[in-house]
């Protein structure tokens, strides 16, 4: 199941769909430390690709290069085939929509819009249609004669949207362009963006450090770490299957705890914890590189231990140290394996008997936990 | 629309209590801008009031003359004047003779005609040693300046407590004996050309600053903090410097054996000294130098707060290098711009001690015939219409400036 090199991503669909490719890039500011580390990933034409991870990750350096607005210090960025290491921005087609949108606060709306126009020869009665086609879109047909001052940080994303959508470029760039939004807008427009995407076919390349946002929007992510990209791969399989520690920790919450191999049985790897308990998870090739392992399990994969349950569950105890409600379920904080604390998240209804210093019985399916280096 | 509304008295309350909610702040706001407001009303406002009246003023003739104003009433302004008041004249100047203030219509009228000073204080010391009349012929004996209804014309119109005749002058003008506006005569018309000469010298130093600074201040908000601060550092070294100091280490280096020539001999660029000092460009390179901060700090300030972001999307949106320079950035910093320009213009127009220690004599400003009124001529009125003029003037640019570019485009700080 984990098929891929480790340092070479390339889509499932044969390399020639590549429309950005970048090969062995690496980018230095100050020649000793790097950035990006041996950057190599190609992006498919019509796929929205997101980058994600912590700031210094080197996800937005990533998009500056390929926007042309930083230069790598070694390697090639090729845009349909072609090395656009040494193309200016303006000559690359690119749409780009900056994390603070970088509206032209002297234009209106329209002019905003019309801007990338005027360098593409399209004037008059043909640009006006364009800008009404593209404000349009983002359901801003009414706002053209507005000031971008006069507008609000959701219609002021819309605008930046349709000034990098109107001159049809294939490949759009963003730059966390939903931070400055509240929670509910932001939803809100990660699902327009994802709709028009879809539906006029472009390329989006997404930066963000937000996972939810990656997950809700992605074709793929691409987790960044220390200038390396630490797994590439569809939502799902990034959640479900995170190949390290450090994507098992930044998707979603996930319990991690330190293990050793002890054999394998039945397609299965059997760990034993801290404290001796014996448990079984998914088996995973390990290139033993790395002696520390670690079990990880999320916590909505932890279960009450009851009678009702098939027989090859792990099972384990502890001693709850915290209990919050939170609507929908109650989490419950577990010391177990010898003080390690474990999480869960378990459906209100069951939470009965169980109270902070109790002792709780504790299970979770072998295939929901995962065997991890480092 | 009343009707139909009846009066909220809630909401009137509401309104009361609110402002009532905010007299605490409203006082202690006040209190702490009274001492500036003290200060500024004793200091400035109260001095620019005098100058306005002192620009008008006309005391000395209605002070010294008044029985020979009371008899001129009845002159028929057009042949020389009876008898009586010649006798009123000489009452007058014997007074004044007493009280030592014929000097002072004599100078106040000898603006208007000239040699009058001497005239008036021979006149008077005639006047004090006559006892009896006939009057009119020992005054006529004295000079033809009596018989010449022009002189008593101009003596009946000073009898008016203000005077247009500093204002007027301050222009190249004059009221002709009918009463309408003429131009002084073309030697005496020299006021016009100084304040045109003041204007252009302002905005040549002003296109130069801009040109200058522009540069300077965008190199200022994208170099590295470290070398950013140093040229702050120099930037703002002018500002702290004497404006007296900045300006001799200029007359250092622009005079015939100044460091500049020396240079220049030196490395044969010329072979004669090149006159650089008491010259137009002499004044204008020190009046650039000392300017640019001014011009530079405001133009700086705006730029600062442009995002880097702003001509990164020009350029992904398909704009080149320039264009986006020009159609992105360059608009931005236009209320840096104005306001840089309009500091420097107005600080340019009030320019006294750079062209008077640099500046040739036809490079003189509006400032330093004022300061020559007020020292030397001891002609506050004239001083203080030129005063007016200036300020009227800057005035006009300011409002020209707000009326083109709106007062929201200029931002100082």
């Amino acid at each position: 199941m984990n098929a891929m090199s480790t340092d070479t991503f390339t889509t499932a669909s044969s390399s020639q769909d590549a429309l950005v490719r970048f090969s062995q890039v690496k980018k230095s500011y100050d020649g000793i430390h790097y950035v990006v580390k041996d950057l190599n990933l190609d992006v498919a034409k019509g796929e929205f690709l997101t980058m994600l991870g912590p700031s210094g990750s080197g996800k937005t350096t990533t998009l500056m290069m390929l926007g042309g607005f930083e230069r790598p210090t070694l390697g090639h960025i090729l845009l349909n085939g072609n090395p656009v290491e040494r193309l200016p921005p303006e000559k690359r087609n690119i749409g780009f929509v900056f994390q603070n949108y970088a509206l032209f606060p002297h234009m209106t709306v329209a002019e905003n819009v019309a801007f990338p126009l005027r360098y593409r020869g399209i004037k008059g009665t043909a640009a006006r249609e364009k800008v009404a086609r593209a404000l349009g879109r983002v359901g801003l047909e009414a706002l053209g004669d507005r000031r971008p001052a006069q507008l609000s940080g959701g219609q002021q994303q819309r605008v930046a949207l349709a000034r990098a959508l109107v001159f049809e470029p294939s490949l759009v760039l963003m730059d966390e362009p939903l931070g400055a939004l509240d929670k509910q807008l932001r939803e809100r427009m990660q699902i327009e963006i994802k709709q028009l995407q879809t539906s006029l076919g472009i390329t989006m390349v997404y930066v963000t450090h937000d996972q939810s946002e990656a997950l809700t929007m992605s074709d793929r992510i691409a987790v960044f770490h220390d200038g390396r990209i630490q797994q590439l791969a569809d939502p799902k399989t990034l959640y479900n299957a995170p190949e390290n520690r450090f994507v098992a920790g930044f998707i979603g919450e996930n319990n991690t705890m330190n293990c050793t191999l002890v054999g394998r049985e039945k397609g299965l790897a059997v760990v034993r914890m801290a404290d001796g308990t014996v448990l079984k998870a998914a088996d995973a090739p390990l290139t033993g590189g790395s002696a520390a392992l670690s079990l990880s399990v999320r916590p909505e994969n932890i279960r009450l231990a009851g009678n009702d349950l098939p027989p090859a569950q792990n099972l384990f105890s502890g001693q709850v140290t915290d209990m919050f409600f939170l609507g929908d379920h109650m989490r419950l904080s577990v010391a177990a394996f010898g003080g390690q604390i474990v999480t869960a998240r378990i459906p209100v209804a069951q939470v009965q008997g169980i109270a902070v210093g109790g002792t709780v019985h504790l299970a979770c399916l072998p295939s929901d936990c995962r065997l991890l280096e480092g | 629309m009343a009707l139909s509304e009846p009066v909220d008295l809630e909401r009137i309350r509401t309104f009361v209590a609110v402002r009532r909610a905010a007299r605490p702040a409203r006082r202690a706001a006040l209190s702490l801008a009274l001492p500036l407001v003290v200060f500024l009303v004793l200091t400035f406002v109260a001095p620019i009031l005098y100058l306005l009246v002192t620009a008008v003023d006309n005391p000395e003739t209605r002070s010294v003359l008044p029985r020979t104003l009371g008899a001129l009433e009845t002159w028929d302004g057009a042949s020389t004047p009876d008898e009586a008041v010649f006798a009123a004249l000489a009452a007058d100047l014997k007074q004044a003779k007493a009280d030592s203030t014929a000097a002072l219509v004599g100078k106040r009228l000898n603006y208007e005609i000239p040699g009058m000073r001497s005239k008036m204080l021979a006149a008077s010391r005639m006047a004090a040693g006559l006892e009896a009349g006939p009057f009119r012929e020992r005054f006529l004996e004295q000079g033809d300046i009596w018989a010449a209804p022009e002189t008593w014309s101009v003596i009946r119109r000073n009898g008016a407590g203000l005077t247009p005749y500093y204002l007027l002058t301050a222009l190249d003008l004059k009221q002709a004996p009918s009463g309408g506006l003429e131009g002084v005569a073309p030697d005496q018309a020299i006021f016009l050309s100084v304040l045109g000469r003041t204007l252009l010298v302002a905005g040549i130093v002003t296109g130069l600053t801009l040109i200058l600074g522009y540069p300077v201040a965008y190199v200022l908000t994208i170099a590295p903090k470290t070398i950013a601060a140093v040229m702050m550092l120099m930037v703002l070294l002018p500002l702290w410097t004497s404006l007296l100091v900045r300006t001799t280490a200029w007359v250092v280096l622009l005079q015939s054996d100044g460091v500049i020539n020396s240079v220049l001999m030196a490395l044969h660029l010329t072979t004669e000294k090149v006159q650089l000092i008491f010259t137009r460009i002499g004044t204008v390179t020190a009046m650039t130098h000392i300017q640019l901060p001014f011009t530079i700090l405001p133009i700086y300030s705006v730029m600062r707060s442009i995002q880097p972001t702003q001509l990164r999307a020009a350029r992904s949106l398909g704009s080149g290098p320039t264009s986006a320079f020009w159609r992105i950035y360059a608009p931005q910093t236009l209320p840096g711009v104005v306001a840089g320009c309009l500091m420097t213009f107005i600080l340019s127009l009030g320019y006294y001690i750079t062209p008077a220690l640099v500046g040739g004599p036809q490079d003189q400003m509006v400032s330093n015939f004022i300061s020559v009124y007020i020292n030397r001529d001891l002609n506050w009125g004239l001083a203080a219409a030129l005063g007016v003029v200036l300020l009227l003037v800057t005035l006009a640019i300011y409002g020209l400036f707000l009326r083109l570019v709106g007062a929201d485009k200029i931002k100082l700080g």
